[in-house]
């Protein structure tokens, strides 16, 4: 199984009515870093949803690191989100924690022993340039910093799977280049990476792979 | 891959911290504990003003009812005091002699279940009338003696209410005992009165009991929804039902060891301020009766109390409002 991502003729329908997905079948391979693009509403939200466990296809099969989905019960899908490394538009941080606490948290879930924890965080911290700002908290960093705390967090675990949901969606192009340039190092040291954004002219200079959505049909990919 | 890794890691401390590897996660599972606790207190601390009128109103609902049952305990030890000194008068025939009288009253007085039996003859009894009661003249009009001699029988401290009253009973068959009488009739009514006042004290303090299961079941539920973003944060990062509710159930135990705390303080100041007023009371009646507050077991009691209805009021709102936070 080489595919970290295998979406077969996915079909998402929400209630209401509303078609998000029909019938997209994608592959992403393990190493493999690609943007997923289309405007607002093509369905990138929804596909990641379902790779998150956050919704559940109304038909087709989604297999993630070689695991069905739909074999993931209600109780497994915590276990299941500890492998992933999920990385948000508004990045989701908790305010009352500091940098460190917030890098910590998934290690914290995990149940790690305090010292491992010190290491990995520092380690990712400073992955994303942020170790001088371990003790201080979200709020007094700038939107590009605490973007790269939410990476941090996001990678501190060492997921075999990156998803980011528009993660430069609230800041200026010169902060969007390094932060996906921070990506793209991040994938050199073989970590999987699927993003979701609409700066489509950031991902052609990048010149990684592009996967198209329109009104939930695969356009490209 | 990553498992991989993960397996070096482990391999890579020296041999020294390698050893205790059956210890270790036992030490991490009540480090997340302990973390929990402190996280929990922190969380109290930061909102400060709300979490100390919560406790204290916690504090004010545990103190009532502990405080109807000192009051049903210090009225129960006084009522035990007295009971002690309840007497059965036991009035004998006219026809019956003072060497009779006084045979009666030893044979009684042997009895276990008597502490003590005096025979107080018709003049004695007169006599101790005339002084008592100041009506020395009137009773000196009269032609003859009209009290009849008596046994005062003191029975045995220790029966119960039940058992003095069968005493009597028999008593009242000996042969030359005309009438015998318990003087208990005012106590069978304090008695009745005081399990009112304890019955009372229960209800009250099943239904207090139960409003700081609600109010600290209504606490955790607004402290839930003020954290809904972190909780769908953590759901997202990969935390479980249990990880997310622990520092919630312990805000819960917090929230009931602090206002059985408040109660016991509260408690405490009653006691001290009606102290002296109720000295200066039973000194006027001749008796020493001293306040009892509550024992240490009493406030570990109240303390446990305080945290087991914490917990619930906890565990009955968390599991609902936890399963309706899910990210979107």
């Amino acid at each position: 199984m080489t595919d970290i991502v295998a979406f077969n003729h996915v079909v998402k329908r929400y209630p209401g009515g509303k078609m998000a997905l029909d019938g997209v079948s994608l592959r992403l391979a393990r190493g493999e870093m690609a943007f997923l693009t289309g405007h607002s509403g093509a369905g990138k939200s929804t596909l990641m949803k379902l790779i998150g466990l956050i919704e559940r296809p109304t038909r087709g099969q989604v297999v993630i690191n070689g695991t069905d989905l739909a074999t993931v019960r209600r109780r497994q899908i915590p276990r299941y989100r500890q492998r992933l490394g999920l990385i948000f538009q508004s990045y989701n941080l908790l305010f009352d924690r500091t940098v460190f606490d917030n890098v910590a948290l998934p290690l914290v879930i995990r149940g790690l022993g305090h010292a491992d924890i010190a290491r990995r965080v520092r380690a990712a911290l400073d992955t994303v340039g942020l170790l001088s700002h371990e003790r201080k908290f979200p709020v007094t960093l700038s939107g590009g910093e605490q973007q790269r705390v939410g990476i941090a967090r996001a990678v501190v675990d060492r997921p075999y799977l990156l998803l980011a949901d528009e993660p430069t969606g609230n800041l200026d192009p010169a902060l969007s280049a390094d932060i996906m340039r921070l990506f793209t190092r991040l994938n050199e040291t073989g970590t999987s990476i699927m993003i979701a954004t609409h700066a489509i002219d950031l991902v052609q200079r990048m010149g990684h792979r592009r996967i198209a959505l329109d009104h939930g049909h695969l356009e490209a990919g | 891959m990553a498992e991989q890794h993960r397996g070096r890691d482990g391999r890579r401390p020296s041999q020294r911290q390698r050893i205790p590897t059956l210890a270790a996660p036992a030490q991490g599972w009540l480090g997340a504990h302990a973390r929990c606790l402190i996280e929990a207190l922190g969380r109290m601390h930061r909102r400060w003003v709300a979490s100390l009128l919560t406790v204290f109103v916690i504090g004010i609902t545990l103190a009532l009812p502990t405080g109807l049952y000192v009051l049903v305990k210090n009225l129960d030890t006084l009522s035990t005091s007295w009971q002690g000194t309840v007497q059965a008068s036991l009035y004998l025939d006219d026809d019956v002699s003072v060497e009779r009288g006084r045979t009666l009253a030893r044979r009684l007085d042997a009895r276990d279940t008597i502490d003590g039996a005096e025979y107080v003859s018709a003049e004695e009894g007169l006599e101790t009338f005339r002084e008592a009661s100041g009506f020395g003249d009137a009773l000196d009009a009269l032609p003859s003696n009209p009290l009849p001699a008596v046994v005062v029988v003191t029975p045995d401290a220790d029966m119960t209410r039940a058992a003095v009253g069968e005493l009597v009973d028999t008593l009242r068959g000996e042969t030359g005992v005309a009438r015998a009488e318990l003087d208990q009739a005012w106590l069978e009514r304090l008695f009745a009165i005081l399990s009112l006042i304890e019955r009372a004290a229960w209800v009250i303090g099943l239904l207090l009991s139960a409003a700081v299961v609600f109010i600290v079941g209504n606490t955790i539920r607004l402290d839930i929804e003020n954290r809904r973003e972190e909780i769908e944060v953590m759901k997202l990062l990969g935390a479980s039902d249990a990880f997310i509710r622990r520092p919630f159930l312990y805000s819960g135990v917090w929230y009931g060891l602090s206002g059985a705390v408040v109660a016991l303080i509260l408690l405490g100041g009653c006691f001290a301020a009606l102290a002296g007023p109720l000295g200066t009371l039973t000194r006027s009646y001749d008796s020493a009766l001293d306040l009892v507050g509550l024992d240490w077991s009493g406030g570990f009691a109240l303390l446990a109390t305080g945290i087991a209805l914490g917990w619930c009021g906890c565990a009955l709102t968390v599991n609902r409002r936890l399963a309706d936070i899910e990210p979107r």
